[in-house]
C-alpha cells in the first residue's frame, strides 16, 4: 500500500456527534489553514437531528482555490463510534484514519489498505481533567493540536485563532492553548507523520471567509431592508438570525438607541409573506427567507404581488425535497415551484448567486429589483451556499450608489398636476406608477386588491381590461430581461460545439470540472446563468452550439425545463446532467457525467443521450 | 361588473367638521351588497366616526381580507388608500404595513368567515402582538359571498337557511381577542348604531390592538327563524354592558350624560371615553371579569355588547420593537446603509 503524499491539496473530514462541541474546534482547524494563505472549503454535513447523532465537517485543502466538493476522502478523523464503518469505507486507498485509541478495537475493525493512526484522546483527557463537558470540549481542541502536527500546520497561525475567540477571557484563553500544545506535544513526540502537509502559500489573498446566509443579510441591510418577517425552518434560518444580528449592530440609531428595522418571527410562512407585502406596499423595503415547503405556503400571496404589483423579496436557501425530502441537504430543486410560483399565469424573476458574494451583491441589487418592476424576486440559495463558509471576494460597496425606488409618485408629483393611474403604463415598459398610502390629501388614493382591475385600479370584470393587463404584465417581464444580472461566459481554449449552462452553488465544482475536461482535451465553451428572465445571451449560446449540456442539483432539470420554455430551444440540444443525492455536486461527477455523454454521442442516437 | 363611482354632489347646508369635510367626503362607493346587509350600516358606522373625529381620509388605510365583509372597504372613505388581500389573511399584510409607516390609522376589516375559520391564526397572532389598528369583523355566522355555508361563529344548534343544523360549537372571537392580549375589545350589533359609532372612535383612537367584533345579520342567508344572527334574535337577546360616548379633549359633551352614572377612561392621547355603565359592578379595566362576565352571560343565553376591556395605557408592537418614530418608508440610504467604511471592517472580521 502507497501511502497517499500530496501538499496543499487533500480531503480531511471529522466524523463528531452531535452536541459535542466540535464545530468551533474544526472550523478552527479550517480557519489555521486559511491563514497560512492556503484555500480551503469546509463543508457541514448534518442528519436532520438535534442532539447525540452524527455529524460531519469535510475540508477541502485546495492550493490551487478549487472550492468545490472533490469527493473522496484522505484524512478521516473518526471520533464517532456510531459511523465507524460507514466513515472507514470513504478513506481513499492510502489515505488516513485518525481515531482515538484508549479502547483497542479488533483488527477486524480496520482496513489494510490505509494507514491508522491510533492517539488515546479519552485517556489523556480523563487523566488531565475531572469535569465531564471539560473532557468533552478539549478532547476536540486536542486533536486540532495532534493534527496540526500531523500535517504541519503552523501552531502560531492556531494559537493566534484562539487568541482572537477569547480575546478579554483569560479563563478560557489558557486552557484551551493548554489543550492545544497538549495534543500537539504528544503527536510529535508518539504518532508518525503524514504524508499529506500544508505549505505556507499566498493563494488566499484579500478574500474572505463566510456563509452566504449572513452574507445575504448583511446584503439585505446595505440593500436597505427594514422590515423582516420570517418562520424557522432549515436551511434558512441563520438568514433572518443574521440580518437581526447585523441590524443591531448598524441599524440602531445613535442618538435614541431606536431600531431602524423591525424583524418578526412569525407564526407561519404564509404570515410572513403577508407581513412583507403589507410592508411594502406601504413603501418599505421588506423580504422574507423561507425554504421549499414555505415556498409552497407563501404560493397564494406571491400570486397576489405578482398580480397586484407588489415588491416583495424571498430569499429561498434550497433543501432536498419533495414534502419535507432531506431537510438538511442541499439540491436545487425549487426553481420550478418559484418561476412560476402560485395560480395562475405567473412568471417571477429569479436571481442565481454563485458564493457569498454573490449572495451579499444580489441580495442588496433584489431590493432595487423589487421596486423597479414591483414585483416579487426570488434569491435562490441553497443549504450548501446558505450554510457552508466559502471563500469568496471580498464584500464591496459604492457609497455613492442610490437606491433605485422605482417609479413613485410623490406628494409633489400630484401637486404639479402629473397624471397618475396605477396601472397605467406610462412608459411602455410595463411598469405603472405607484403611490404610497397617505401620501396627498386628495389625490393618488386607489384600491389594491388580488382581482381583475382597469388600468386606474377600479375593479373590473371586463375581458379587455384584464388581457391589457396581463399584457402588460408580460411587457413587465421583458423589461426584467435588462435589468437582472448578465451570465458570465467562460469560452474555452479552442472553438468548440459543446456548451455547458449551469447556476448558483453548483459554479465552483463547475469551475474546476471544466479544467479537468480541458486537461483531458474535451473543450467546453461555458455559461453561468445568473438570473431569470433569460437574457438574450442565453439564447444566442444555445445557438451558438450543437449540444448543449445543463448541470444541475434536481431530478427533474428544473432549469432546462426553464430553459426549453422560455427561450423555445430544442430540447434534444439541451442535455441533462443531474446530480441530486442531497450532497453537493462534486467535479468528479461533472467530468465523470460529460465525458460518458459525449461518449455516447458516438455511438447513440441524440434523444437517448438528452434522457 | 365595473366598480360605481358615487356622484360627488355636495349640498351647501351639510354640516362640516373641522376639516372642513363633510360625512360625504368620508364615503365610498356605492354598495353592491344585498340591500339590507348589516355590513352596510357597519361602513356607515366607520363614516360617521370618521367624520366625527375629524379624520383625514388619506391617512386611514383600510385593509381586508376576501368575503362580503371583507369588500366594504370600497364603500367607506373613497379617498383612503385600501386592500383587499387574500382570504384570512388580512391581519399580516396590516401588520407589515403598519411596520412601514407607524403614522397612518390602520382599519381591518373582515369576516367571521374570513377571522375565525381560514385566518383564526392570523387574527390571533396579530392581537397578540398588539398591532396598533382598529380590527372589526362582520360576523354573521355565515359565508356570505361563498352563499351560506356555516362559519366557526354559527351558534351550535343554529339553522342554515337550507334547515341543516350547525352541531359544531361557536368560536367567540371577544373571548379569544381578551384572552389573546387585546387592549381593546368590544362587541356590537349593526343595527345599534349609537353604541357602534362610539365603539369605533374608541378604537380608532386606541393605541394599540382594537377589537370590534359586530354582529351583522346577512338578508341573504342568516335572517330566517333558528338562525341565531337574525335581526330579530339578536334585538331580542341584546344585553348591554354600557352605553358609550365619545369626547374629544377641545368638545366635551357632557350635558347629555347624567352625573353619577359615567365613567371617564382617558386614553393614551389624553381624548376621553366616557362610559355610562348600566351594570354598576361591570369594570372595563378588569380583563378577567371581562372574561368572565362574557361567560356567564353566554351561558344565560345573551349576547352582550359593548365595550367590555380596555387598557388605558397600552403599548403596541412598535414599542415592544423599540423601533424609530420616524416611518420606515421614509428612511433613506443615509439612514439605512452602514457604506463601505462599515464593509471594509466587516471584511477585515472574515480573514
Ligand atoms: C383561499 C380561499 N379559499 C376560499 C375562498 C372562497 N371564499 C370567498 S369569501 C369566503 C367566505 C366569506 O365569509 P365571511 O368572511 O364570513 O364574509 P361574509 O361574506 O359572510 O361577509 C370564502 C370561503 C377564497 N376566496 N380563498
Ligand atoms: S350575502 Fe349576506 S353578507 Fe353578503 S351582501 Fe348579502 S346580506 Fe350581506
Amino acid at each position: 500500500m502507497k501511502p497517499i503524499t500530496a501538499v496543499n491539496d487533500f480531503v480531511i473530514k471529522f466524523a463528531n456527534v452531535n452536541g459535542s462541541g466540535s464545530a468551533s474546534a474544526n472550523t478552527l482547524f479550517a480557519k489555521a489553514i486559511l491563514r497560512m494563505g492556503v484555500p480551503v472549503s469546509p463543508r457541514n454535513i448534518f442528519p436532520s437531528n438535534i442532539q447525540g447523532l452524527p455529524t460531519w465537517y469535510e475540508v477541502r485543502v485546495s492550493g490551487s482555490g478549487y472550492l468545490g466538493r472533490r469527493g473522496g476522502v484522505d484524512l478521516m478523523v473518526a471520533m464517532n463510534p456510531q459511523t465507524w464503518d460507514e466513515d472507514l469505507k470513504e478513506i481513499e486507498a492510502g489515505g488516513y484514519l485518525f481515531h482515538d485509541s484508549s479502547k483497542p478495537l479488533p483488527k477486524s475493525k480496520f482496513r489494510e489498505d490505509i494507514n491508522i493512526i491510533g492517539m488515546p484522546l479519552t485517556e489523556i483527557c480523563n487523566r488531565e481533567y475531572s469535569d465531564p463537558r471539560e473532557r468533552q470540549l478539549f478532547k476536540n481542541i486536542i486533536y486540532v493540536g495532534a493534527l496540526s502536527a500531523l500535517l504541519d500546520i503552523d501552531i502560531k497561525a492556531v494559537e493566534k485563532l484562539i487568541g482572537e475567540q477569547y480575546k478579554g477571557k483569560e479563563r478560557l484563553l489558557t486552557p484551551n492553548l493548554k489543550a492545544l500544545h497538549m495534543g500537539k506535544d504528544f503527536a510529535q513526540a508518539n504518532l508518525p507523520k503524514t504524508g499529506l502537509k500544508i505549505a505556507h502559500a499566498n493563494s488566499v489573498g484579500d478574500k474572505v471567509f463566510m456563509d452566504g446566509n449572513s452574507a445575504a443579510a448583511l446584503g439585505c441591510v446595505y440593500g436597505g431592508a427594514t422590515v423582516a418577517a420570517w418562520y424557522p425552518i432549515t436551511p434558512s434560518s441563520s438568514l433572518a438570525e443574521a440580518f437581526t444580528r447585523h441590524c443591531h449592530k448598524y441599524r440602531v440609531d445613535k442618538a435614541t438607541g431606536k431600531n431602524k428595522f423591525a424583524v418578526i418571527q412569525a407564526e407561519d410562512e404564509l404570515a410572513s409573506i403577508g407581513i412583507v407585502i403589507g410592508a411594502a406596499w406601504n413603501g418599505a423595503r421588506s423580504f422574507t427567507c423561507t425554504s421549499g415547503p414555505g415556498i409552497s405556503l407563501m404560493q397564494e400571496f406571491i400570486g397576489l404581488a405578482y398580480f397586484a404589483e407588489i415588491p416583495s423579496v424571498i430569499f429561498d436557501v434550497q433543501r432536498g425535497g419533495p414534502s419535507t425530502g432531506m431537510p438538511t441537504r442541499t439540491q436545487q430543486s425549487d426553481v420550478l415551484s418559484c418561476a412560476y410560483a402560485s395560480h395562475g399565469d405567473t412568471k417571477h424573476v429569479l436571481l442565481f448567486p454563485e458564493d457569498p458574494k454573490e449572495c451579499f451583491d444580489f441580495g442588496a441589487l433584489s431590493f432595487d429589483l423589487a421596486d423597479r418592476l414591483q414585483t416579487p424576486i426570488f434569491v435562490l440559495l441553497d443549504l450548501d451556499i446558505g450554510m457552508n463558509d466559502r471563500l469568496c471576494a471580498p464584500l464591496s460597496w459604492d457609497d455613492t450608489r442610490r437606491y433605485d425606488r422605482g417609479k413613485v409618485m410623490h406628494f409633489e408629483d400630484f401637486e404639479s398636476g402629473k397624471p397618475f393611474g396605477r396601472y397605467r403604463d406610462v412608459d411602455q415598459d410595463g411598469i405603472a406608477y405607484r403611490t404610497y398610502p397617505g401620501t396627498h390629501p386628495a389625490k393618488g388614493s386607489f384600491f389594491t386588491r388580488g382581482t381583475t382591475k382597469d388600468r386606474d385600479a377600479r375593479y373590473s370584470e371586463a375581458g379587455p381590461d384584464y388581457v391589457e393587463n396581463m399584457q402588460r404584465l408580460l411587457r413587465k417581464f421583458e423589461t426584467a430581461k435588462g435589468l437582472v444580472p448578465a451570465p458570465v461566459e467562460r469560452r474555452a481554449k479552442h472553438n468548440t460545439r459543446f456548451g455547458v449552462i449551469y447556476y448558483g452553488s453548483t459554479a465552483p465544482a463547475m469551475s474546476e470540472a471544466l479544467d479537468q475536461l480541458d486537461a483531458q482535451g474535451l473543450h467546453v465553451d461555458a455559461m453561468r446563468v445568473r438570473g431569470f428572465p433569460f437574457n438574450d445571451d442565453v439564447g444566442e449560446f444555445i445557438d451558438a452550439h450543437d449540444q448543449i449540456f445543463i448541470v444541475e442539483q434536481n431530478r427533474d432539470g428544473q432549469l432546462r425545463t426553464l430553459v426549453v420554455n422560455e427561450c423555445v430551444a430544442d430540447p434534444a440540444k439541451l442535455i441533462p446532467v443531474l446530480h441530486y443525492d442531497g450532497s453537493p455536486i462534486t467535479a468528479r461527477f461533472i467530468v465523470r457525467e460529460v465525458v460518458e455523454k459525449l461518449r455516447m454521442f458516438n455511438v447513440a442516437p441524440l434523444r437517448r443521450v438528452a434522457q | 361588473m365595473t366598480y360605481l363611482a358615487k356622484p360627488k354632489l355636495h349640498h351647501p347646508s351639510l354640516p362640516t367638521n373641522k376639516l372642513g369635510f363633510t360625512r360625504r367626503d368620508y364615503e365610498g362607493a356605492i354598495s353592491t351588497l344585498c340591500a339590507g346587509c348589516g355590513h352596510d350600516s357597519i361602513s356607515a358606522a366607520i363614516i360617521q366616526a370618521c367624520f366625527e373625529l375629524d379624520l383625514p381620509p388619506h391617512r386611514v388605510a383600510k385593509l381586508s381580507g376576501i368575503g362580503c365583509s371583507s369588500k366594504t372597504p370600497t364603500y367607506f372613505l373613497g379617498s383612503s388608500h385600501g386592500f383587499n388581500s387574500v382570504h384570512g389573511r388580512m391581519p399580516s399584510v396590516l401588520t407589515g404595513a403598519n411596520l412601514a409607516n407607524r403614522e397612518l390609522i390602520y382599519m381591518g376589516v373582515s369576516g367571521d368567515g374570513d377571522s375565525a375559520s381560514i385566518g383564526l391564526g392570523q387574527f390571533a397572532h396579530s392581537i397578540r402582538r398588539g398591532v396598533n389598528m382598529v380590527y372589526i369583523v362582520e360576523n354573521n355566522g355565515v359565508y356570505g359571498l361563498t352563499k351560506g355555508q356555516f362559519s366557526a361563529t354559527a351558534d351550535k344548534g343554529s339553522k342554515s337557511k337550507r334547515g341543516a343544523a350547525n352541531m359544531d360549537e361557536p368560536i367567540d372571537m371577544v373571548a379569544l381577542a381578551l384572552q389573546l392580549g387585546a387592549t381593546y375589545v368590544g362587541r356590537s350589533f349593526s343595527g345599534d348604531k349609537d353604541q357602534l359609532v362610539p365603539l369605533i372612535k374608541g378604537a380608532i383612537l386606541h393605541q394599540g390592538a382594537a377589537f370590534i367584533d359586530v354582529i351583522s345579520p346577512c338578508v341573504a342567508f342568516n335572517n330566517h327563524a333558528g338562525s341565531t344572527k337574525s335581526y330579530d334574535y339578536v334585538r331580542e337577546h341584546n344585553e348591554a354592558v354600557n352605553s358609550l360616548d365619545f369626547i374629544t379633549g377641545r368638545t366635551p359633551i357632557t350635558t347629555q350624560f347624567a352625573e353619577g352614572t359615567v365613567q371617564d377612561v382617558t386614553q393614551h392621547d389624553g381624548s376621553v371615553i366616557r362610559l355610562r355603565k348600566l351594570h354598576p359592578e361591570y369594570d372595563t379595566h378588569n380583563r378577567i371579569a371581562a372574561m368572565n362576565y362574557l361567560q356567564e352571560r353566554q351561558a344565560a343565553g345573551e349576547v352582550v355588547t359593548g365595550l367590555l376591556f380596555m387598557d388605558t395605557d397600552p403599548e403596541d408592537l412598535h414599542a415592544h420593537l423599540g423601533s424609530v418614530e420616524a416611518p420606515f418608508n421614509i428612511l433613506d440610504e443615509d439612514a439605512l446603509c452602514p457604506g463601505s467604511a462599515a464593509l471594509e471592517a466587516f471584511n477585515a472580521s472574515l480573514r
